[in-house]
This record gives structure tokens, sequence and C-alpha cells, in this order.
């Protein structure tokens, strides 16, 4: 079994992202979608924890949402897989399931 | 009857990122209708408030209207006082240098544009804060 889990929420705003990469399971995927994105960024208090669940899951951030904010994707986290919305289809159906942190 | 007009002291605290909900855009648009009522009003960026100001908002491709240029008429409604806290930006890897540029016109020195952003400690924030009359949290 492998999940897709969704994160839609900055990780400066509650514990979202910390809980979901703790529960993550062997071969899961993270999409940070909507305020989410922000965890995906270089540089910030969180950075540290993207970038040691990269060592063990796929991280993937959704382009639109980036763009909107104005987050360059020069400063995305090396390894995070910049995604858009076609590709987050492809990935609901690529996972046996899927996880919307709310 | 006297026709004074009370001013008082209004802070709008902005703390949270512009598009995941809406009160980037509701604070935005209560602090223009305070503004056309003659009042003291300063804005503080705070914790997620900071991505409020980013440069290079492109919102087309998530369908949402993209409302960082209404910044930039804040001067116009003389809103000459916008604090950014130094920390938040620090713990997002952010610096001045990511957000646009707020001025206002002097009318009193031939409408030379000036600064209105001013980067704040939070203790400086705070004894800012403490003088208001009111603070409105966004």
């Amino acid at each position: 079994m492998n999940m897709l889990h969704t994160v839609n929420k900055s990780p400066f705003e509650n514990y979202t992202v910390s809980s979901c990469i703790s529960m993550c399971a062997k071969d899961s995927s993270i999409l940070f979608i909507e305020d989410g994105v922000i965890s995906v960024m270089k540089s910030t208090k969180f950075s540290e924890i993207i970038e040691s669940a990269l060592k063990n899951f796929k991280v993937y951030a959704l382009k639109p949402d980036l763009d909107a904010r104005g987050l360059s994707l020069n400063n995305v986290i090396e390894g995070v897989e910049i995604v858009g919305y076609e590709e987050f289809v492809d990935l609901t159906t690529e996972h046996d399931s899927v996880q919307s942190w709310l | 009857m006297s026709e004074d007009v009370i001013t008082k002291k209004f802070m709008y605290v902005n703390r949270k990122s512009p598009y995941g909900t809406i009160y980037a855009l509701e604070a935005l648009e209560v602090v223009l209708i305070t503004a056309a009522f003659d009042q003291d009003v300063s804005l503080t960026f705070i914790d997620d408030g900071v991505y409020q100001l980013m440069k290079d908002q492109k919102t087309e491709g998530i369908g949402m209207k993209n409302f960082s240029s209404t910044y930039s008429a804040l001067g116009d409604y003389e809103i000459k006082k916008i604090f950014i806290d130094k920390e938040s930006l620090e713990e997002r890897g952010l610096s001045l240098s990511d957000l646009q540029e707020l001025v206002w016109e002097d009318e009193d020195e031939d409408y030379v544009e000036k600064n209105s952003i001013n980067l704040v400690s939070r203790s400086e924030l705070s004894e800012i804060m403490n003088k208001q009359d009111v603070v409105l949290s966004f």
C-alpha cells in the first residue's frame, strides 16, 4: 500500500506538516498545496524537516500555488519535485489512497 | 454643536498568507474603508502575514484575483505607516528585498515619494501596538 498525503497549511500555522511526516509510511508521497507550499522553501525555520523527509519519501509541491504566493522556484529545497494540476491528478491515481491533511 | 472629528489610532495586524484564506483580502478592504474616515491607520505584517507583500505574485494558475498591487495604493489613502516584523522575515528566509516597495507622496515637499515601510523588531512592535486605540487582527 502506498499513500499520497496532501498538506494545505503553512508549517508556521500549526503542526500539520510534522504530524503528516511522522505518520508517513514507507513508499508514501507528500504533496504540498495551497499555503502548504511554504513548507518546501529553503532557509526557513522548517526547511530541515522537509530535507530529512526527502530521505524517506517523495515530496512534491504544486506550482500554481508557489507562483500565486510569489515563491520563486529557485528557492525550493533541492529534491522537491514541482508539479502542475495534471500531475496532481496522476499522483492521486498512482497511489492506492489519498490522505488530505486539514 | 462642535464638528470636531475624533481621530483614533487604528492598527491592522496581518498574520496570514494571502490566498489560503480570505483574511488578507478582507483586511485590505476594511483598511481602505477606515482610511476614508480620516483615521490614523497603520498596518502591521507579522508571521505568515509577511507573505502578503511578496513581489511577483502570479495568480492565474489558481484562478484567484491577484490583489497584491492594491497595497501600493495605500499611500494614496494617506496610510504611511507599514510595520514589518524583522523576526518573521528571518524565520522564513526572507528579506525586505523580497517584498514590494510601498511609498506615499508628501504634499508639503512637492509630492516627493517617501518610504512607508518600517522594519521593526518584536519589542519595537510591542511598544507601537501598546499605543493604539484600536487593534484589529486578521
